[in-house]
């Protein structure tokens, strides 16, 4: 497949920047931080973008959606990472929309996946445990009990924790941690006794949260797929997400590094805009090539998403291990060349890194995913 | 059967017919490329009939109009060549300066005389060119060039030095940038012009490197004559014709940022072995290689992205501006890491057991890479400037 964008990819693109320039901007943005939204997130806002059809971009015909791939949704996620536009967005349509997906028999995804793209049902994924990144690692407890499974454990990082309505869990009815075999994943209703919710205040002041299960039960009918057969499905869906999250930080790094050129160009020290000494026209035009590189692979690997293609995995971490680093050095970069002003929080540019880093740690950092992209790539 | 399958047929029966055995063996290195020219070095007597049997067909560049040596095949026509050798094994049956550098040049700026008398000798490898460009005191600072031309009626006298001249002591004619004028600014003035090596008036000396081979030469001009109807382009336009060819050159150069067959971290893990989890051994040598990998990945994915802009007609991207710096860039990362995982064998220099120094000379080889053609600075300086528009000091 040629890495170039088609007409209607185009205009999807250019339709979504004008929308959320004008709707979710950086400046909305700081409006739900300093309002203390619960939510972390403007309804109305999310219910444009449903109407829009973007939360069924990457979802089959069949299931509501628009059947427009990934590549589709990649870019709307690029241009939310321009903005840094808060919604579910994330949350329900790139992460839980895809494990069910790939997890879910076809009466399940009957069910959810046209809930999920009419905006009805805002489901969001509890994996994460540690502090870091480890889905093999997962210690939570699925225990059968006659019709029913009781799960016990808890989980972090759930993002839009306070505002779903259901989560897809994932929890081990057999194995033991680090083993693929003996993961499962369960539909469980926010409202189920049991189940309590915290808010969590992050820096990038998005609604992410922490559940804790206290011997919840659930329906046999909650299990997504076969019981402890999860990894498979899991994994490939975690590699959709990362690609996700590295189209969102395509949009966060360039953003952060025009404004900063911008800068360069305008702000004046001994008599001449900054922008003309070489120290700092080389770190940028140093910047300029890793994010020509960083948009490359992030095409590539959205198409080979919708191309079925078997080498997913590598690309997959290859992207978001690229993505991580270079929007860690264009945030960075992007604080240093402002100077003063940029340690403010008046000024917009340090939202990016803020967002940037939580985007990086979402689903694997950069370590995590250069050690994975060298394991597959045999060494 | 459509035309392009009937010429596939063609191709495949002439191939079978015409393409010497030995020259269905694969290049061992640089030096087992035929460049042709008047004394034209083979390492196999093959290598001139393989290319004087390419060169009637016009396929030695297969691209070019008919009346100029070439065939006149479209894209389609010579991806089918090309597909065609490559499932024989044929070698490129020509290489040379004259195909990849002045030829271009000469189609977008030559006259009708000048290409029907220089493009089919390049076509048939009967003159080899090199490229007067750098001097002692204009490299990255190119433009400064101080070599002399003086106005002889029907020719010019040329005086002064060129120097990292490649393979000058091989060449049969240079094309050379000469100050035409003095008076204006440092590009103004300067003229693009061909002449004859085989002359008095031009000295060439051989430029040892640090990798011990010598490529490049010091190129000496007392009095040499080059005739006006050899000039290229207009008098003092030389410089729009410079950077044309420069644009070429740094397209080649980057090239060599390519991935390798068998890839660092294969070949490190035999060195090193790995630990109980799978993993090569030594997790600081994994992280480099591991990073390098990666980045070659993704080198590889823009020169693909690039290429199919362009072939979706929406012109080169500014993203092509980064190819010269980050390919010679990821080159010299490889040669590095060859160098670390190789160990004392990567520090041989001569001898069988160190395979004459193989790994060695090209790691210093790559050196040179980000310095020829326009150092990585002057690169840098050229994305800033022309790409993201921050102003001059």
């Amino acid at each position: 497949m040629a890495l170039v964008l088609n007409e209607e990819q185009v205009m999807l693109r250019d339709a979504a920047a004008g929308f959320l320039a004008e709707k979710a901007s950086v400046a909305q943005l700081r409006a739900l931080r300093d309002s203390g939204s619960e939510r972390g997130f403007d309804p109305a806002v999310w219910r444009d973008m449903v109407d829009m059809g973007w939360a069924g971009i990457a979802i089959p015909e069949e299931f509501g959606g628009l059947g427009y791939g990934y590549t589709g949704l990649g870019l709307v996620l690029e241009q939310t990472g321009r903005h840094l536009s808060a919604s579910p967005l994330q949350a329900s349509v790139l992460v839980a929309a895809t494990v069910i997906l790939h997890l879910a028999s076809d009466a399940q995804k009957s069910q959810w996946l046209p809930a999920i793209a009419a905006g009805d049902a805002l489901v969001s994924l509890a994996l994460q445990e540690g502090v870091h990144h480890a889905p093999l690692g997962t210690a939570m407890t699925a225990t059968r009990d006659g019709d029913a499974y009781v799960l016990q454990g808890s989980k972090r990082l759930v993002l839009d924790a306070s505002a779903a309505n259901q989560f897809v869990v994932i929890a081990r009815s057999g194995g033991a941690p680090g083993e693929e075999a003996g993961l499962s994943a369960f539909l469980v209703d926010a409202n189920t006794a049991g189940l309590a919710i915290e808010r969590r205040s992050l820096v990038d002041s998005r609604g992410a949260g922490a559940l804790t299960f206290d011997n919840v039960r659930v329906a046999e009918s909650a299990l997504l797929g076969a019981e402890g057969e999860a990894w498979a499905g899991l994994e490939r869906a975690l590699d959709i997400v990362n690609i996700g999250l590295a189209s969102e930080l395509l949009g966060v790094a360039c953003e952060a590094f025009e404004r900063t050129v911008g800068y360069l160009q305008e702000r004046k020290q001994f008599g001449r805009v900054i922008g003309s000494f070489q120290g700092l026209q080389h770190r940028a035009a140093q910047l300029f090539a890793e994010l020509e590189l960083s948009r490359s692979i992030v095409l590539q690997a959205l198409q080979a998403i919708d191309a079925g293609d078997d080498n997913l995995a590598v690309l997959a971490s290859a992207a978001k291990a690229k993505l991580c680093e270079v929007v860690e050095r264009a945030t960075n970069e992007a604080i240093q060349m402002h100077g003063g002003i940029g340690m403010t929080d008046e000024h917009e540019i340090g939202f990016f890194i803020k967002r940037a880093r939580v985007a990086q740690h979402s689903f694997g950092d950069y370590n995590y995913h250069l050690d994975r992209f060298a394991r597959l790539s045999g060494f | 059967m459509s035309e392009l399958d009937n010429f596939r047929q063609e191709v495949r029966t002439w191939l079978e017919d015409n393409c010497p055995q030995s020259m269905r063996e694969p290049v061992k290195g640089f030096e087992d490329l035929y460049n042709g020219g008047r004394n034209p070095e083979v390492t196999h007597p093959d290598q001139v009939v393989w290319c004087e049997r390419m060169a009637a067909r016009g396929w030695t560049v297969p691209h070019w109009p008919k009346a100029y040596g070439g065939a006149g095949l479209d894209k389609d026509h010579v991806k089918v060549l090309r597909e065609e050798m490559a499932r024989i094994g044929a070698r490129r049956a020509l290489d040379s300066f004259g195909i990849s550098m002045l030829g271009p040049a000469l189609l977008e700026f030559g006259t009708e005389e000048q290409k029907l008398e220089h493009l089919p000798k390049i076509c048939r490898g009967e003159i080899r060119w090199c490229q007067g460009y750098s001097e002692p005191n204009a490299g990255s600072d190119l433009a400064s060039l101080a070599t002399r031309a003086e106005d002889k009626g029907d020719h010019y006298l040329i005086n002064g030095q060129k120097v990292w001249t490649s393979y000058a002591d091989k060449a049969d004619w240079i094309f050379c940038l000469v100050r035409t004028d003095n008076t204006g600014s440092k590009h103004e003035g300067i003229s693009f012009v061909l002449f004859d090596m085989d002359q008095p008036g031009v000295t060439v000396k051989p430029i040892r490197l640090i990798s011990g081979s010598s490529p490049f030469c010091e190129t000496f001009f007392d009095d040499a004559i080059a005739y006006k109807r050899n000039l290229v382009g207009e008098e003092g336009n030389g410089w729009t014709i410079a950077k044309y060819l420069l644009t070429h050159e740094r397209e080649m150069i980057s090239g060599f940022g390519a991935a390798p067959k068998k890839s660092v971290g294969e070949v490190a893990l035999e060195a090193f072995g790995s630990d109980p989890t799978g993993r090569l051994a030594n997790g600081v040598l994994r992280h480099s290689i591991a990073q390098y990998q990666l980045d070659t990945l993704v080198f590889g994915a823009t020169m693909a992205r690039v290429g199919d802009e362009a072939k979706a007609g929406q012109g080169l991207g500014a993203a092509s501006s980064i190819f010269k710096y980050y390919g010679t860039e990821l080159n010299k990362r490889r040669n590095e890491l060859n160098l670390a995982v190789g160990g004392e064998a990567a520090l041989g220099w001569e001898g069988e057991v160190y395979r004459d120094g193989t790994v060695a000379r090209d790691w210093l080889r790559s050196k040179g890479n980000s310095i020829e053609g326009g150092t990585s600075e002057v690169q840098l300086n050229i994305i800033a400037k022309r790409v993201l528009g921050l102003p001059d000091a």
